[in-house]
């Protein structure tokens, strides 16, 4: 047998072991994350009412914020009140957050907001989960960064807290 | 025991009722549309529970979804626009088929490159064989 037969030999020893690398190397990810479509697009347009002053809003209104983050939450998700101390934290902090009341009724989301404090720049109303449609949710809480030239950069499916807020905040 | 049967099955008829009322009746414009709504729902994988298409799920997003592509199909939009609107709010994750392009050539294409690389080092093996065995015979 020739040098190089001996060598070719061993490349499905070498096939297995890529394999293997490439495999163990996924190991432990989290299966259920999916990328956002919006990365890197500017904010769908709507037309919202906001809850507290009942103005009509559109996505023009947002565009003069700077960074800010976009926060879809209801008062029926248990979840959003876990998250809600944390964004109160960043609120304190400065940080713009805009608050999409998902598919809730404006009556126990004002009740919400007494009780608990409004960490919220504005909350827009998305009663039928249209915006949400639009900004590709797929339930609350779920938290966007949008940066100053109004452009998406980061989205967060879960609750928000300081380890999350970590890698967030690089993108704001 | 005949009337406990009877009840039984009056009792399980009314289950039946309840949970036909649960679900929302479409009413479409045509048969084809029909159609075309069962094969859309049966081809959009459901963003939340990730292994099942949006006409399985009841989870939340799947309904909404699924009224979406409804309320599209009667609007008279075409099949490639209702794949266009959700690919553009939930990516290509989405779809049971996806599109061919480049980042997905290996998993499309892969396999018949391997077998081609099959065959042919299949054929050389053959041929060098063959070689290999006439030029011992010229030997002899």
């Amino acid at each position: 047998m020739t040098r190089t037969r001996k060598m070719a030999l061993f490349l499905p020893f070498l096939v297995f072991a890529l394999l293997a690398g490439m495999f163990f190397s996924q190991l432990g990810k989290d299966t259920q994350y999916m990328p956002s479509a919006l990365i890197g697009q500017p904010i769908p347009d709507f037309t919202l009412v906001e809850l507290q002053t009942n103005k009509v809003l559109t996505h023009q209104d947002l565009n003069q914020q700077g960074p800010y983050l976009i926060n879809f939450w209801g008062t029926w998700c248990p979840a959003c009140s876990y998250e809600h101390e944390y964004l109160m934290t960043l609120a304190e902090q400065g940080i713009t957050i805009i608050g999409i009341d998902y598919k809730d009724e404006p009556d126990k989301a004002l009740v919400w907001l007494e009780e608990r404090g409004n960490p919220y720049h504005l909350v827009l109303l998305d009663e039928l989960g249209n915006f949400g449609l639009d900004m590709g949710v797929t339930g609350a809480p779920e938290t966007f960064v949008v940066n100053s030239d109004g452009i998406i950069t980061y989205r967060h499916q879960g609750i928000v807290n300081a380890q999350v807020w970590q890698e967030m905040k690089e993108f704001l | 025991m005949n009337r406990q049967c009877i009840m039984l099955c009056f009792l399980m008829l009314c289950s039946v009722f309840s949970y036909a009322e649960t679900e929302k009746v479409f009413t479409f414009n045509s048969q084809l549309d029909e159609k075309r709504y069962n094969s859309m729902i049966a081809e959009l994988r459901c963003p939340k529970c990730q292994n099942q298409n949006i006409a399985d799920s009841n989870a939340e997003i799947a309904i909404d979804l699924r009224n979406q592509v409804y309320s599209m199909i009667n609007a008279g939009s075409s099949d490639t626009e209702i794949l266009a609107y959700m690919v553009a709010r939930y990516g290509e994750f989405v779809l049971y088929r996806p599109q061919h392009s480049a980042s997905n050539f290996i998993l499309w294409y892969g396999p018949f490159i391997i077998l081609g690389i099959g065959l042919v080092s299949f054929a050389l093996v053959i041929f060098n064989n063959a070689r290999r065995r006439q030029t011992k015979r010229e030997k002899r």
